[in-house]
């Protein structure tokens, strides 16, 4: 890396020669207003809001977005090339674009959502003129309906062509343009059809002014009424950081935070609308279900009753998807207590995962940045994961390859097919086997559908063995929030041993799980926060908090430990999971070790140090590969689809996620682009 | 000028035989993978096929190359040259109106295509057979004022022979291209008659092959 010595206004520093003016000004601290430039995106140069006076430069000022450091030229006796950002120059630049940009932007700030966090707004009060000397007809733009989710409101849009980059760039789907020239270009998507990806929620932030706002908060709240809790997201496995802006006791929207390591900063629209659904369908009070209709008991009744059917007969524990850790710990303690089971609800799989090493793997989500291959095994990213979709694009618009083994689905990226089955996989790794270049820097990309398949246990031990002899990196997709932790606690996921201990089962406790067979015979008690499936074949309900309304620790698909925040109350009598089942406990004779979250925290970390460090990753000693048989087995790879955007009972809740399904679900995820 | 897809729009398009092979042929001059760099020529030629780009040639094109269907999209609404509306079967008349033809009268021109072929610039005239628009400067100011129709200029026009253009456009009779006032072309307008001086075989043979 060739540096460079810039002198910034009064400060000489050095920088990588290969910066930005902008990016080397905002290493040593100052801020240069902005509206089309962003880190993730491509540079476009076309607001003009960045200029900076470059001395010796030419004598205009200069697009510091646009112009590397190695382009400057030095001073005259061999000087460092300097830059002013705050000179006469510089200031009259910066008014004179604002009143440009001002031309035709409407005075509707009263009006507007994005009111208050304006990037107009906030720098038009900082750099701009203060008042127009423009008295002629503004132009106005025709909105276009981008869907349920993004509202437009064109006449305030000021070209940035940030919604155009990302959408193209990012989330890979090619609709969205800049037409016409001039005072009549405008941002259009393709015969106006509404946009087909699963990231456009982030078109929202992106847009510096109010022309793409959100429809779902559209004119609910303003930005400083609201409460902001930064917390993690349980819509999928990546744990994707963001913050919860709630008034009063309901929750107004989500917002992504930026993790590098996570999701960069993007979030999906799951994550990003599901809000709605944590108003409704709740379970407010606990029921008893008699004769086929549910009662509302009180909770003092309802523990007896479980209590009573959890001390005869065994128990079997199920853990949903979007359940805490401390939560499946208590439950897994009381297990332990009554001598009963516990199993993961969702994974079918035939694989005993012992050991983190094999249902995590040694790869991080960032490994797939600087991956040259990327192998997907049974995996569709683009629903498991969208923001991991995300970042496989980016490394494959760098030139990454990607393989894929299981069902053609559009991605957003080429991918290289490997076949259906494991006998495909088998042929694919004989071809390559020779070519140790290739495994060296490749990640294999796991994920349920090859996990849920038969003999699945000799596959995954064959793509062990080759990250093992080839030190390639290995990680398991995991599309629920919960289950990592619940796998780190020891819940059951073989299919046979799951259906054995739930057919075994007088009692089963399931913890917010909504994909359980039904099982006539025995007592099924739900302990959960929506009314949904899970809830309905229930013979007593628990009504127990969602995840904005306790804390919690979620363990993403790469195994780190992220601490979610409360957000808001819980509604009516639902209490906070672990809370439930310590109340249990007691009732059942058994007293647990600690009284409140963070007695349980400690007790938790005493027997799995994996999540004691907030957001990080605290690696393991790899497993060694035991045995290594030829795969055979031509039958294609096990679907596993859901539902992308009704996956979980939030989602089912969410009127914006069942508008969503409708709109995009039927063309969804088919057409290659 | 906002300029929009027309609402009127036929069931396809595809190009000619001769246009497909030629088009071919334009891929070559790039890289691979670089195709799309082909898009302005290649809309230029649907254009010169159908007289006007529409919205299946657009799609044909995105196809063609191997793009999104807006980036093409996006070309043809960004260059005036190419019209997003039906023109005349006959004849689309770009009358410059830049200064020096307006000086020599080129409002006139326009006056007498409002009269003869429609009031609007870009709309048909009653038959569909022609149609008119404004253009900036055609670059032949020395002939102003000037109409072009294809890639054919007609030069140092006024009202009686831009009528006599129209009618004869209008009769099919293929009018000849050039100047109306009998110039060569761009020599001073007075000095057409003294331009006598004998021309060498070699000389002829050059007009002969320019006007060929």
């Amino acid at each position: 890396m060739a540096t460079r010595k810039v002198k910034i206004d009064e400060t000489i520093q050095d920088f990588d020669e290969n910066l930005t003016i902008i990016q080397a000004c905002e290493l040593s601290g100052i801020q240069i207003p902005r509206f089309c430039y962003h880190e993730k995106l491509s540079i476009a140069g076309n607001c003009r809001m960045c200029l900076v006076e470059v001395v010796g430069g030419p004598p205009k000022p200069t697009a510091s977005c646009a112009m590397q450091l190695k382009d400057l030229r030095p001073g005259p006796n061999g000087q460092p090339p300097q830059v002013l950002t705050n000179s006469e120059m510089v200031k009259n630049a910066r008014k004179g674009v604002m009143e440009f940009l001002l031309i035709n932007h409407p005075l509707d700030c009263p009006i507007c959502d994005q009111g208050g966090e304006c990037d107009l707004q906030d720098q038009a009060m900082s750099f701009g003129l203060g008042k127009s000397r423009y008295a002629e007809d503004k132009r106005t733009v025709e909105d276009f309906d981008l869907g349920p989710l993004v509202e437009t409101h064109m006449t305030r849009c000021i070209s940035c062509t940030r919604c155009v980059r990302f959408t193209t760039e990012v989330a890979g789907i090619d609709q969205m343009g800049q037409t016409g020239r001039g005072e009549d270009s405008e941002i259009v998507t393709y015969l106006s059809h509404t946009l087909d990806s699963e990231l456009q929620g982030n078109i929202i932030d992106l847009c510096p002014v109010g022309a793409l706002t959100s429809k779902p908060y559209a004119f609910t709240a303003r930005p400083w009424e609201l409460q902001k809790t930064e917390t993690i997201d349980v819509m999928d496995g990546v744990g994707s950081n963001i913050r919860v802006d709630s008034k009063g006791n309901r929750v107004m929207r989500i917002m992504p935070r930026e993790n590098h390591f996570v999701n960069e900063e993007w979030i999906s629209d799951k994550s990003r609308f599901v809000w709605d659904g944590i108003r409704v369908q709740r379970l407010d009070t606990p029921f008893k279900k008699i004769n086929g209709n549910f009662v509302s008991i009180s909770w003092e009744d309802a523990l007896l009753l479980a209590s009573e059917k959890l001390k005869n007969g065994k128990t079997t524990f199920v853990s949903g998807d979007l359940i805490s850790t401390e939560a499946l710990y208590a439950a897994s303690k009381l297990s332990e207590y009554l001598g009963g089971t516990k199993v993961l609800g969702d994974l079918e799989t035939r694989c005993p995962l012992d050991g983190r090493s094999v249902y995590v793997g040694n790869g991080k989500i960032e490994d797939i940045d600087n991956a040259k291959n990327i192998l997907l095994l049974g995996s569709n990213p683009r629903k498991e994961a969208s923001v991991i979709n995300a970042r496989i694009r980016k490394a494959w618009l760098t030139g990454t390859a990607v393989y894929r083994l299981g069902l053609e689905e559009n991605l957003t990226y080429d991918v290289k097919e490997v076949g259906y089955s494991f006998f495909d996989l088998q042929s694919f790794l004989n071809k390559m086997s020779s070519k140790k270049s290739f495994w060296a820097d490749t990640i294999f990309l796991v994920g349920y559908s090859f996990l849920n398949s038969k003999s699945s246990d000799s596959a995954l031990n064959l793509v062990r063995s080759l990250v093992e002899r080839y030190k390639s990196k290995f990680l398991v997709l995991h599309p629920n929030a919960s289950a990592v932790g619940a796998l780190d606690l020891g819940y059951e996921v073989v299919s046979d041993v799951k259906q054995k201990f739930l057919g075994e089962a007088t009692t089963i406790y399931n913890l917010g799980c909504d994909t359980l067979p039904l099982n006539q015979e025995s007592f099924v008690i739900y302990q959960g926060s929506h009314g949904d499936k899970g809830a309905v074949s229930a013979d007593l309900i628990l009504p127990s908090t969602c995840y904005l309304e306790e804390d919690g620790i979620f363990v993403n698909t790469e195994g780190r430990g992220q601490y979610a925040r409360k957000a808001i109350q819980p509604p009516g009598k639902a209490k906070e999971n672990w809370r439930i089942l310590r109340a249990l406990s007691e009732r059942l004779g058994f007293t647990p070790s600690y009284l409140d979250l963070n007695g349980l925290r400690s007790a938790l970390f005493k027997e799995i140090p994996f999540m004691s460090r907030p957001g990080e990753i605290i690696e393991v000693p790899w497993k060694k590969v035991q045995k290594k048989r030829e795969l055979v087995s031509k039958t294609p790879l096990a679907s596993y689809v859901k539902n992308y955007y009704l996956s979980n009972s939030i989602c089912r809740a969410s009127e914006t996620m069942g508008k969503l399904a409708k709109v995009r679900n039927s063309i969804n995820f088919k057409k290659a682009s | 000028m906002l300029r929009r897809l027309s609402t009127d729009q036929p069931e396809k398009f595809n190009f000619t035989k001769v246009n497909l092979n030629w088009a071919k042929a334009q891929l070559k001059k790039y890289p691979k993978g670089r195709q799309a760099s082909a898009v302005i020529p290649i809309l230029w030629r649907a254009q010169e096929q159908e007289g006007w780009v529409s919205k299946p040639a657009i799609e044909f094109v995105a196809d063609f190359l191997d793009m999104p269907e807006v980036r093409v999209l996006e070309v043809a609404t960004f260059y005036f040259m190419f019209h997003l509306k039906p023109v005349g079967s006959k004849a689309h008349f770009q009358v410059c109106g830049t200064t020096p033809c307006m000086l020599r009268g080129s409002e006139e021109l326009m006056n007498v295509c409002k009269a003869r072929i429609n009031e609007k610039q870009h709309s048909l005239s009653t038959d569909g057979s022609m149609s008119w628009e404004e253009v900036e400067c055609l670059g032949g100011c020395a002939n102003a004022p000037l109409v072009q129709i294809g890639s054919d200029y007609f030069e140092d026009l006024d009202k009686s022979s831009f009528e006599k253009l129209i009618a004869d456009v209008e009769e099919d009779k293929s009018p000849v291209p050039g100047s109306r006032t009998g110039r060569f072309s761009s020599e001073p307008a007075s000095m057409t008659k003294k331009y006598s001086r004998k021309k060498s075989s070699s000389e002829n043979a050059s007009i002969e092959r320019f006007r060929g």
